[in-house]
């Protein structure tokens, strides 16, 4: 079961994972975090432990754990949320602009294509709207992906390891781009990578176990997206590894 | 260099025709030579073009009904769970009777004229279409859908700017493949009675050992069919993107 109130701040969430098995595998017995407000909060751990059955228990994708599920929360999300794959999941049959505009489509709504121009110029992707996505790079795919993030608006934003499938520099340039364009969302993150976690995260949360549990809560100083080259934020990655480490450890 | 290969391997196959005829010393009432099938072509050419134009739009209506049909079909047993439940298990069951065993029953049925020949192309379409498109409404990408469900989209929306463009793709094989064996359905129903078409001629002429006709409604046939599945794949290319 998962329960969604609100607790610390009125305006923060609280994440409580009940009781949840999959195929007579208990993965959480009873999990709550919190997603602060404007904040970054980065989920982690091993793979296949659970993060992303998190991901979609929030977005109201896994039908699968649905029976005898119920979702409560305190303050309205649905409608509120916006979610970011692994892979970019643009349309192939659409082109960059009609892909960053798919939500108004699907939904029936007017869509402002000059607000979808504006976010690809952000990405600097205003010169390929017309474009197909088979003529772009894995990471033109992404920032287009981001930019469709974007133009859905909403406060929640639910990024299942969104950067994992691109090159070191490319990366760390879409890090920082979301960094900046996502400042004022709530945003969670699942990620596998420590050094990722640190540089955009406010709090960062490490699952370990079987029933999962989670570890405190890391909260690295400053503000994101911090610099590979400080010191600290390669300390916070050394730590989260060894930590990551301690969870895989039987 | 496409055109040119084509063209290379037709003039290729006629010299080795002429070749055999000449050198087998074959009856001409069993194998006729190239020069005699054009002769027959010319000398007939205004029957055979008649009769051509009658296959060419038993072959089209069958091919409109039966993708119609099936891409129908297709659809309806993606949105109702009950009734695919109830007609995948019937549309399994039927591809167990020879389509051409049903031509005789048609002909009875629906008469001598155009409309046996263009239920018998149709029904031996409905099958791959439907069963190509289905397949391709149901493996939608998960994450697509996932992703349209994230935006609020409505069950009519993800069917028609989700889970049927996703399709398409599928929709075009079955529609190549349905192009290939529309012309078999055409003919085998005008073998089994008509007095009009290309199927005719050909059994008309075999009874009367035309066998140079026989053979120039059967090379009308082929280019007929050849011509019209690279029209279909040209299109299709060009139409729908591939994924």
């Amino acid at each position: 079961m998962v329960i969604l109130n609100s607790k610390s701040k009125e305006e923060d969430l609280v994440l409580t994972v009940r009781n949840l098995s999959y195929k007579d595998r208990v993965l959480f017995d009873e999990l709550e975090f919190v997603l602060e407000k404007g904040k970054w909060t980065s989920l982690m751990g091993i793979s296949g432990i659970g993060k992303t059955t998190i991901l979609r228990l929030i977005a109201g994708l896994a039908s699968e754990f649905s029976s005898g599920t119920s979702i409560v929360h305190s303050r309205k999300i649905s409608g509120e949320l916006a979610y970011m794959s692994q892979v970019d999941l643009l349309f192939p049959w659409l082109n960059v602009l009609d892909n960053v505009t798919l939500g108004a489509r699907l939904r029936g709504e007017e869509c402002s294509k000059d607000r979808a121009l504006e976010l690809l110029r952000s990405v600097g992707l205003y010169a390929n709207a017309a474009d197909m996505p088979s003529s772009l790079s894995v990471g033109m795919r992404q920032r287009v992906a981001l930019a469709r993030t974007l133009m859905e608006d909403r406060p929640f934003i639910l990024m299942d390891e969104p950067f994992s499938s691109l090159d070191s520099l490319t990366k760390v340039r879409l890090q920082d781009l979301a960094a900046e364009m996502l400042q004022d969302k709530t945003v969670l993150l699942v990620t596998h990578d420590p050094l990722e976690a640190y540089r955009l995260s406010d709090s960062i949360y490490v699952l370990s176990g079987q029933p999962a549990c989670l570890d405190s809560t890391i909260k690295p100083a400053g503000a994101p997206p911090r610099m590979i080259e400080n010191s600290e934020v390669l300390q916070g990655q050394a730590e989260l590894l060894a930590r990551l480490s301690k969870a895989e450890a039987p | 260099m496409k055109l040119f290969r084509i063209f290379t391997i037709a003039i290729a196959f006629l010299v080795a025709w002429h070749l055999f005829t000449l050198l087998t010393g074959i009856e001409f009432f069993i194998l006729p030579p190239p020069a005699h099938v054009g002769t027959a072509l010319i000398n007939h050419s205004y029957d055979l073009a008649g009769h051509a134009l009658t296959t060419f739009i038993e072959i089209m209506l069958g091919l409109i009904f039966g993708t119609g049909l099936g891409a129908l079909c297709a659809l309806v047993m993606m949105v109702f769970q009950s009734v695919r439940l109830w007609l995948l298990p019937v549309l399994v069951i039927s591809q167990a009777v020879p389509v051409f065993a049903l031509a005789p029953i048609l002909v009875i049925w629906l008469g001598y004229g155009m409309a046996s020949k263009i239920a018998m192309a149709t029904l031996i379409i409905f099958f791959p279409v439907t069963a190509t498109m289905f397949d391709g409404l149901r493996q939608t990408k998960q994450g697509f859908l996932d992703l349209a469900n994230s935006m609020n989209a409505s069950r009519s929306a993800i069917l028609i700017h989700v889970r049927i463009p996703s399709a398409l793709p599928s929709f075009a094989s079955g529609l190549r493949v349905a192009t290939a064996v529309a012309p078999i359905g055409a003919i085998v129903g005008e073998w089994v009675g008509s007095s009009e078409g290309l199927g005719f001629i050909m059994l008309h002429a075999n009874a009367r050992l035309q066998i140079d006709l026989m053979f120039a409604a059967l090379l009308i046939l082929a280019i007929m069919a050849v011509t019209l599945y690279f029209t279909i794949d040209q299109l299709l290319q060009k139409v729908i993107i591939q994924h």
